[in-house]
């Protein structure tokens, strides 16, 4: 139950409106269930093999660089824009990160991925101050970008290769406390909770929230909306970093091609993620989600014997058929 | 030029000199400023590797220009709706490939095949974003990963007998008419670059292009089929792009799966550069086509500089946000 003030604000509540939740959150808990079945779904297609937590591992190492990348889109996405070059700049950090930490100790490598937050965080402002600078659509401007992003990958590194300390790697693919915990699991969490959080919570959220629902209304309400553009860029590139770091933790070395495949896939996990392409609505936690769903498709195909490009073709069917039932939900709940 | 002749809406905005005025003249006709970036171009390579000119470089690059050209036709259709095609490359490799594959049942049989493969695909993106209301950006990328995922699945049993590009698709993508700077190509491409330059301009289905684009609501509420229009759009975008890879399998001589996937961007790109505007309801094909003719320019002549296949990326991607942007202002100004 919610009591309403005057101005429609919801002022408190008495315990939890689970209606309200299930209508607020409805997409965000479907994609979990659908998580959930997929894991059932491997554990079965697993079989007679007991399901461990390796196997538990397996998905998460699996996952993390896409689900860092879906994090990237969607902030980007719910401001309204989209980010065609992002999975290069993963791919960009990636092999920054694999070719200077290669031979490094673990501390050194610590402070390189710091570094390279940074300049995750700076690719990202470059593409987000061009496209407010030039006036061009962020589509055609990220599409240009994919190819200069995609030559400085090239440039780093021209053949897959590098390196990462042991106990660097260990932070992508080790486990926290139990083995049960994948550590990689718990870096999204603690890189939601404290990065993420406090933006989304805070006027930079709100203005990104509001200049990809109401551009005009935002404008007018005071929010700089140029800004706004280029810093959910800037924290796009940050979770873009976050996503090449976990590349190089992951696979231990740097693969200047991987780019387009986290592209179009970081798009498909966050419209799987329940936010609109339109902008303004829809969070993180449910892309995320999304990411481990789209990863486990064709894992489940190899276990099932099946040829693993089927996958591609049930990804691509999973993202078409779940848009076109949300869009009927949308359409229903108009009427 | 209209500088001397002044309405009484004009005289309220100061008058522009005539410097300003002739500047505003080209940028009004878009199609100048690119034929003067594609000579600029041009006369690049010419400085870079005396000699490059030739009748018969006219036509190599005509040769290469004809498949992106026709990829990004349907592009250019699909984008006046406010869409973007994201299956494109994936429709056009898998209609060469199956082309390719069955062609030992005779080359008639085969090139229709590959225009079967063109509608469904088109069908299925048209009713998606026609009829189900999908974002044709989602709906694309996801019908693009079904085509290329289960042409990789199938590969195999989509080949009956050897393997071969048919001679008569090979003649018309590399074969030359009169001298040898006129290709064969060029015997399907103008033709139907004229049908989609006449139909945008004079056919009501044009017509109707341009305003689904620029306002889908008010077409609605003035009784257009909105979605009619939308699916033949994608039918039509999915078949030129079968024909794309059917013309670009002629110029490669040889089928893979991953055949036309690096064309996909530079569709895109093509239209952008051609002023099209990815929002929809302004642009045209004639843009788009000086639009190929210069990627396919620029990507010879960043060959002809001899550098690594990273700069080359690099130089290639600035120059596309450099016009996109020329473009962006040179419209903001009118």
């Amino acid at each position: 139950m919610t009591t309403v003030d005057e101005a429609g604000a919801v002022v408190g509540r008495k315990g939890l409106d689970w209606r309200r939740v299930v209508a607020r959150h409805g997409w965000t808990i479907g994609v979990y269930v659908l998580l959930v079945l997929l894991i059932i779904g491997y554990i079965w297609a697993l079989a007679p093999v007991t399901f461990t937590s390796f196997d538990l591992n397996t998905i998460a190492i699996g996952g993390l660089p896409l689900a860092f990348a879906a994090m990237a889109q969607s902030v980007i996405v719910i401001s309204g824009g989209i980010d065609l070059s992002l999975g290069v700049m993963v791919a960009v950090i990636n092999v920054l990160a694999a070719s200077l930490m290669e031979n490094k100790s673990f501390g050194i490598a610590l402070l390189i991925a710091v570094g390279l937050m940074v300049v995750g965080v700076i690719m990202g402002t470059i593409n987000g101050g061009l496209i407010v600078l030039t006036g061009v659509p962020d589509i055609v401007v990220t599409l240009a970008m994919s190819f200069v992003w995609g030559g400085v990958a090239l440039l780093i590194m021209r053949t897959p290769g590098g390196g990462a300390p042991g106990d660097f790697q260990a932070l992508g693919t080790g486990a926290f406390l139990s083995s049960w915990i994948p550590a990689g699991a718990v870096i999204i969490a603690i890189v939601l909770l404290a990065v993420w959080m406090p933006i989304r919570w805070r006027r930079p959220g709100f203005a990104i929230y509001g200049i990809g629902s109401e551009r005009a209304r935002a404008y007018l309400s005071g929010v700089n909306v140029s800004v706004t553009r280029v810093l959910a860029y800037s924290i796009g590139g940050f979770f873009a970093a976050m996503g090449g770091l976990a590349a190089t933790a992951t696979t231990g070395i740097g693969t200047p091609y991987a780019g387009n495949f986290i592209t179009l896939n970081s798009v498909a996990a966050v419209v799987l993620g329940g936010v609109s392409l339109a902008g303004g609505k829809g969070g993180l936690v449910g892309p995320v989600a999304a990411a481990f769903c789209l990863i486990l498709v064709p894992s489940i195909m190899v276990f099932q014997g099946i040829d693993p490009n089927y996958g591609q073709v049930i990804q691509g069917a999973l993202i078409v058929i779940v848009v076109m039932i949300g869009g009927l939900v949308l359409l229903r709940e108009r009427r | 030029m209209s500088t001397a002749a002044t309405t009484p809406d004009e005289e309220l905005e100061p008058r522009p000199n005539r410097a300003q005025a002739a500047v505003g003249w080209v940028i009004d006709r878009p199609l100048i400023m690119l034929s003067v970036i594609l000579v600029l171009l041009l006369i690049a390579c010419e400085v870079y590797s005396p000699g490059y000119l030739s009748a018969n470089r006219i036509g190599t690059i005509l040769q290469f220009s004809a498949p992106l050209a026709f990829l990004a036709a349907g592009q250019t259709l699909v984008m006046l709706t406010a869409g973007i095609d994201l299956s494109v490359a994936a429709t056009a490799t898998a209609a060469a490939y199956i082309m390719a594959g069955q062609a030992s049942r005779g080359t008639t049989v085969a090139l229709l095949i590959a225009l079967l493969v063109g509608l469904v695909v088109g069908l299925v993106n048209g009713i998606g974003v026609g009829v189900f209301r999908v974002n044709p950006l989602i709906m694309t990328l996801g019908m693009a990963s079904i085509v290329a995922g289960y042409l990789t699945v199938s590969a195999q049993s989509f080949v009956t007998g050897v393997p071969l590009v048919p001679d008569f698709v090979r003649e018309l993508a590399v074969g030359d008419l009169i001298g040898s700077f006129i290709p064969k190509s060029l015997l399907l491409w103008a033709p139907v670059a004229a049908l989609i330059l006449l139909g945008l301009r004079y056919s009501g289905y044009g017509r109707m292009l341009y305003a689904v684009g620029d306002n889908p609501i008010a077409c609605r509420l003035a009784g257009v089929r909105v979605w009619q229009v939308l699916l033949l759009t994608y039918v039509l975008c999915s078949l030129l792009a079968a024909v794309g890879g059917v013309l670009y399998v002629g110029v490669i001589n040889a089928a893979d799966l991953q055949l036309v996937t690096p064309y996909l961007l530079p569709s895109v790109a093509a239209v952008v550069i051609g002023g099209t505007s990815i929002f929809g309801g302004v642009g045209g094909y004639s843009g788009t086509i000086l639009g190929a003719i210069i990627l396919v320019v620029l990507d010879s002549l960043l060959t002809l500089l001899d550098t690594s296949q990273a700069v080359k990326q690099i130089i290639y991607g600035s120059i596309i946000l450099l016009l996109a942007w020329l473009y962006a202002t040179s419209t903001k100004r009118v």
